[in-house]
């Protein structure tokens, strides 16, 4: 393994940042740029082999920030465009930038093949509820009722739970941050790159034009984050609170949440959190946990090993093809089957 | 052999026909094939419904094969029939207008039920007469009960027996022509031989059992033969145009050595393609099924700018949804060959059904000023020579090039003298394999106005580019109103360019003259043959089939300045004439036009040609 040793300013490139100031997405390029140095070391991965995808949105200048291998498509499909490369290079480490709007709307049939396929991409899903570059119009996942520039009367269309979609189309990775918690992000996008196959990291963003304070609810501050979020983490009681004294239980096929020492619950009762449970139940129970009712959990929900990695799968069945075939150059396909010579 | 009368003939047409599962595709290229192996000149042309099982005994229903084969190179799949072999009378109502006067008609008698005929849409009971085929030779044989009969002791089940009634009508065929049975008995036996060799000893039983009946029968006074066609030395094969197509990108992957990738989606016409290349991984070959057929193009994009040669296939419906990544690999400069196997239009169309109609979406159906380069190919086996060049194109000069081909070109087969990799030529991106002094400017160009090919994994080479405008070197964002021009002008340019390093334009016949036809992409066979008769006839007609269509060929209007009228000839309303009026105002050009989801009969273009002559 080569230790490579890069800082974050090694993946900055020299383009001037022009997100809002105040924009989550900044926070996100931070977060980023300080886990690739772990993950080249972690993976082996020199520089010049990351490459990052992005669609159309906020969320997709992104790629122009980073010092390394980057394109910048088309709306909706830099999870089609990143499948392609990966496909076509299985040792580069491929990232997509994407958007609420840029993967769960206009790019959401690849999304959701791509999470099927097991591809080893690692997807950041910026998602601010709101269609920002357009100047503010609502998207898949703002809330029902949520007033914007097309729904003056406020939206009529239920949102999607990003993480109840990646669980749910079978997905092997799945963690989710917010914009201002950069090492929590830092830890699942090297989790996810760790990850061998498909994973998204949904970060909560904050769009400070056009949907200011949109998670400030359980998210705004780090008071506010203690007693309405939860980090999980593989293996650890699920806790959270001020002292650390709430927990996650399952009673009636549902999710509560209790105090250690009240109403005769003990630290015993409290869910401990497996990410590589191949099941999905719980996880998309986790993932589907809503304020106020419950906290919002964060931290990675679901890893688990799935043998069939697709860009792993293609390329070993033509290694197999290739060497039990008889074919092995364009001559020899010419001439396959019946011929006849005329001399 | 028996006493009958063994005659020569030059060349001849049949066309099998049937229910769309009585297999009569099968029939007609074990036909064709086990001509081509004889060395007999070939080509084909399958006209099958959009169902896969249309109700049965219907015209709708109706899919033929048709073969022409003879003692010359041939060029197309002939307009009429010499012998017309009808599964039932659905089949003989469809194809009534394509006998040849005095062909010969084989058609099931056992098909001539009331039930039958009542479901084919006759007026009376007596089809033969309603159709007026007196003059006719018609052959009414019980090919079912025959089948049956010679079957009768394998064992099968009756619906399997009567399944091999199509070989017995092979059987006949080759009785007639004195062809040998091996091939397509062998091909059976392959065929079958894991799933159920049974059915391939039926299958080899049932053309037996046709062939001795037609040998037995008195109903037909003379069998022929046809000699081999004087074709150049070399070793041959049959091979259909979306193989071809495959087998082209198989080629130029090897000669650039860039790894090939597929993504496509299925779509008919063009589905052989991605079939046939998913069978490539013996060379390496990775395809992705995608999603949809935006995925189809946006993984190749990805894939090329991964450093594969990469190519997406599809048809009409198809490019009209990748219309918006097209112009991503446009303005991103990445080599991309999109094929678009033309069928009938608009919507959904005409799926199984040829036509040229897609060429102005070829040409322009994206936003934006957006050049890309436009290649057809026009008969079975050039598909696999423009293939490679559209590949070649592609990444030698950096742009997504369209390769139109179209249902009738894709599906028809024809023989084929295999070339050798040898005689073909190197293909040498511009691959970046260093940053030089200065630092890496990925829009830099070389003397073919191409920026270089700069692939991830390559140290010192990260850069990132996009669909938003490009800084003219750097390939940065650039929103300068100059710098915005001056790339729509160097884009337009660098495919303008490709005009100085493709074949200069071929005349067929005398260089200057009366009439020049103009064709392109898979009218050639057809227009070829009419204008050869023309010519024959004294008439001073010349012919000139274009592959390159943007950019054309840099003699083109040397061309036309030579001859007082211009033809154009296409299955369209008259796309490429249109196309041609806005370079060349300087000529007229007029239109034979056709637009019925059907090839051009060689007849038909002799008549409207004549009639411009008179």
């Amino acid at each position: 393994m080569t230790q490579y040793n890069y800082t974050p300013a090694d993946f900055k490139s020299d383009q001037e940042v022009r997100w809002c100031p105040g924009c989550g997405d900044h926070a996100i390029l931070n977060a980023v740029q300080r886990a690739l140095p772990e993950v080249a070391d972690a993976l082996d991965i020199p520089r010049r082999k990351f490459t990052f995808v992005s669609g159309i949105g906020c969320s997709s200048r992104f790629i122009y920030y980073m010092k390394t291998f980057g394109f910048h498509t088309i709306h909706g499909r830099a999870n089609a465009v990143a499948t392609g490369v990966k496909v076509a290079n299985p040792d580069l480490s491929v990232w997509v930038a994407t958007g609420d709007g840029d993967s769960l709307a206009i790019g959401g049939n690849h999304f959701i093949h791509a999470i099927r396929r097991n591809v080893d991409l690692n997807v950041i899903l910026f998602n601010n509820e709101i269609y920002g570059l357009t100047k503010g119009q609502y998207s898949p996942t703002s809330k029902l009722g949520k007033i914007t520039k097309t729904s003056p009367y406020g939206t009529v269309e239920k949102p999607f739970n990003p993480g109840e979609l990646v669980i749910g189309a079978k997905g092997t990775f799945f963690a989710r941050s917010v914009d201002m918690e950069v090492m929590l992000t830092k830890e699942c996008l090297v989790e996810g790159a760790k990850h061998k196959g498909f994973s998204v990291t949904e970060v909560l963003q904050n769009c400070v034009i056009f949907n200011d304070k949109t998670h400030a609810l359980f998210a705004g501050d780090k008071a506010t984050r203690a007693e309405h979020t939860i980090t999980l983490r593989h293996g650890q009681k699920m806790l959270f609170g001020k002292d650390n004294t709430k927990g996650l239980v399952l009673e009636n096929m549902k999710l509560k949440v209790v105090t250690v020492g009240e109403d005769g619950y003990t630290i015993d009762d409290i869910l401990t959190h497996d990410a590589r449970e191949q099941d999905t139940t719980l996880h998309t129970m986790l993932a589907a946990m809503k304020y106020p009712e419950c906290p919002v959990a964060l931290g990675v929900i679901r890893s688990v090993a799935e043998p069939t990695v697709y860009d792993r799968a293609v390329e070993e069945q033509v290694g197999q093809v290739k060497a039990a075939s008889k074919i092995r150059c364009v001559d020899d396909l010419l001439h396959s089957g019946e011929t006849w010579t005329i001399e | 052999m028996d006493n009958k009368n063994l005659c020569e003939a030059q060349e001849v047409v049949i066309r099998f026909s049937g229910d769309s599962g009585d297999g009569m595709q099968l029939t007609g290229t074990l036909f064709s094939d086990t001509s081509a192996l004889m060395g007999n000149g070939i080509s084909t042309f399958p006209d099958y419904p959009a169902e896969i099982r249309a109700p049965q005994g219907t015209v709708a229903g109706v899919s033929g094969f048709q073969v022409h084969f003879g003692a010359r190179k041939i060029d197309n799949p002939g307009d009429y029939c010499d012998v017309l072999v009808a599964m039932n009378p659905a089949a003989l109502k469809a194809n009534r207008k394509w006998l040849k006067k005095g062909a010969t008609v084989i058609i099931d008698g056992d098909s001539l039920t009331e039930e039958h005929v009542k479901r084919a849409g006759f007026e009376t009971l007596d089809p033969i007469a309603e159709l007026g085929l007196e003059e006719y030779n018609v052959v009414i044989p019980d090919i079912t009960t025959m089948t049956r009969n010679a079957l009768a002791q394998t064992g099968l089940d009756n619906k399997s027996i009567v399944k091999c009634k199509n070989m017995f009508a092979l059987g006949i065929c080759f009785y007639l022509f004195n062809r040998p049975e091996d091939h397509a008995k062998s091909y059976l036996q392959s065929k079958f031989a894991k799933k159920n060799p049974a059915i391939a000893e039926a299958n080899a039983l049932a053309i037996d059992a046709g062939y001795n009946y037609a040998a037995n029968t008195h109903q037909f006074a003379n069998t022929y033969t046809v000699a081999p066609a004087p074709l150049e030395k070399g070793t041959y094969r049959t091979i259909n145009g979306n193989v071809a197509t495959a087998w082209g990108f198989c080629a130029a992957s090897e000669k650039s050595g860039r790894p090939l990738f597929c993504g496509s989606y299925p779509i008919t016409p063009a589905t052989v393609i991605l079939e046939e290349l998913a069978k490539r991984k013996d060379l390496g070959v990775k395809t992705v099924q995608a999603e949809d057929e935006i995925a189809g193009i946006c993984t190749a994009i990805g894939a090329a700018f991964a450093g594969d040669l990469a190519v997406t296939t599809t048809s009409g419906p198809g490019l009209s949804l990748k219309s918006e990544a097209l112009g991503l690999a446009v303005m991103a400069e990445l080599p991309l060959v999109v094929v678009d196997v033309q069928r009938g239009g608009p919507s959904t169309g005409l799926p199984t059904k040829t036509e040229q109609s897609d060429l102005m979406q070829a040409l322009y159906g994206r936003n934006g000023e957006c050049p890309a380069a436009v290649v057809a190919a026009s008969s079975p086996s050039d598909c696999f020579h423009y293939a490679f060049t559209a590949a070649k194109i592609a990444m030698e000069h950096m742009t997504p090039v369209i390769l139109l081909s179209d249902g009738f070109i894709a599906n028809g087969s024809e023989a084929w003298r295999i070339p050798s990799m040898s005689e073909y030529p190197a293909i040498v991106p511009p691959v970046a394999e260093s940053a030089p002094e200065g630092g890496f400017m990925p829009y830099a160009r070389d003397e073919k106005l191409a920026r270089s090919w700069a692939f991830p994994g390559k140290e010192g080479l990260e850069h990132r580019i996009g669909g938003l405008e490009k800084h003219a070197l750097r390939g940065c964002i650039s929103h300068d109103p100059d710098n915005h021009s001056r790339m729509v002008r160097m884009r337009a340019a660098k495919v303008a360019k490709i005009a100085e390093y493709i074949p200069r334009q071929e005349v067929f016949g005398d260089i200057e003259g009366e009439l020049l036809v103009v064709g392109w992409g898979g009218t050639r066979g057809h227009l070829r043959s009419a204008v050869e008769k023309l010519r024959s006839e004294g008439k001073s007609v010349s012919h000139t089939q274009f592959n390159y269509i943007n950019p054309l060929p840099t003699n083109t209007a040397e061309i036309f300045g030579r001859f007082r009228r211009i033809a154009v000839c296409e299955l369209n309303e008259g796309q490429f004439a249109a196309y041609l009026r806005q370079q060349f105002p300087q000529f007229v050009f007029e239109q034979i036009d056709k637009c019925e989801g059907q090839p051009f009969t060689t007849a038909e273009l002799c008549d409207k040609l004549n009639a411009l002559l008179k």
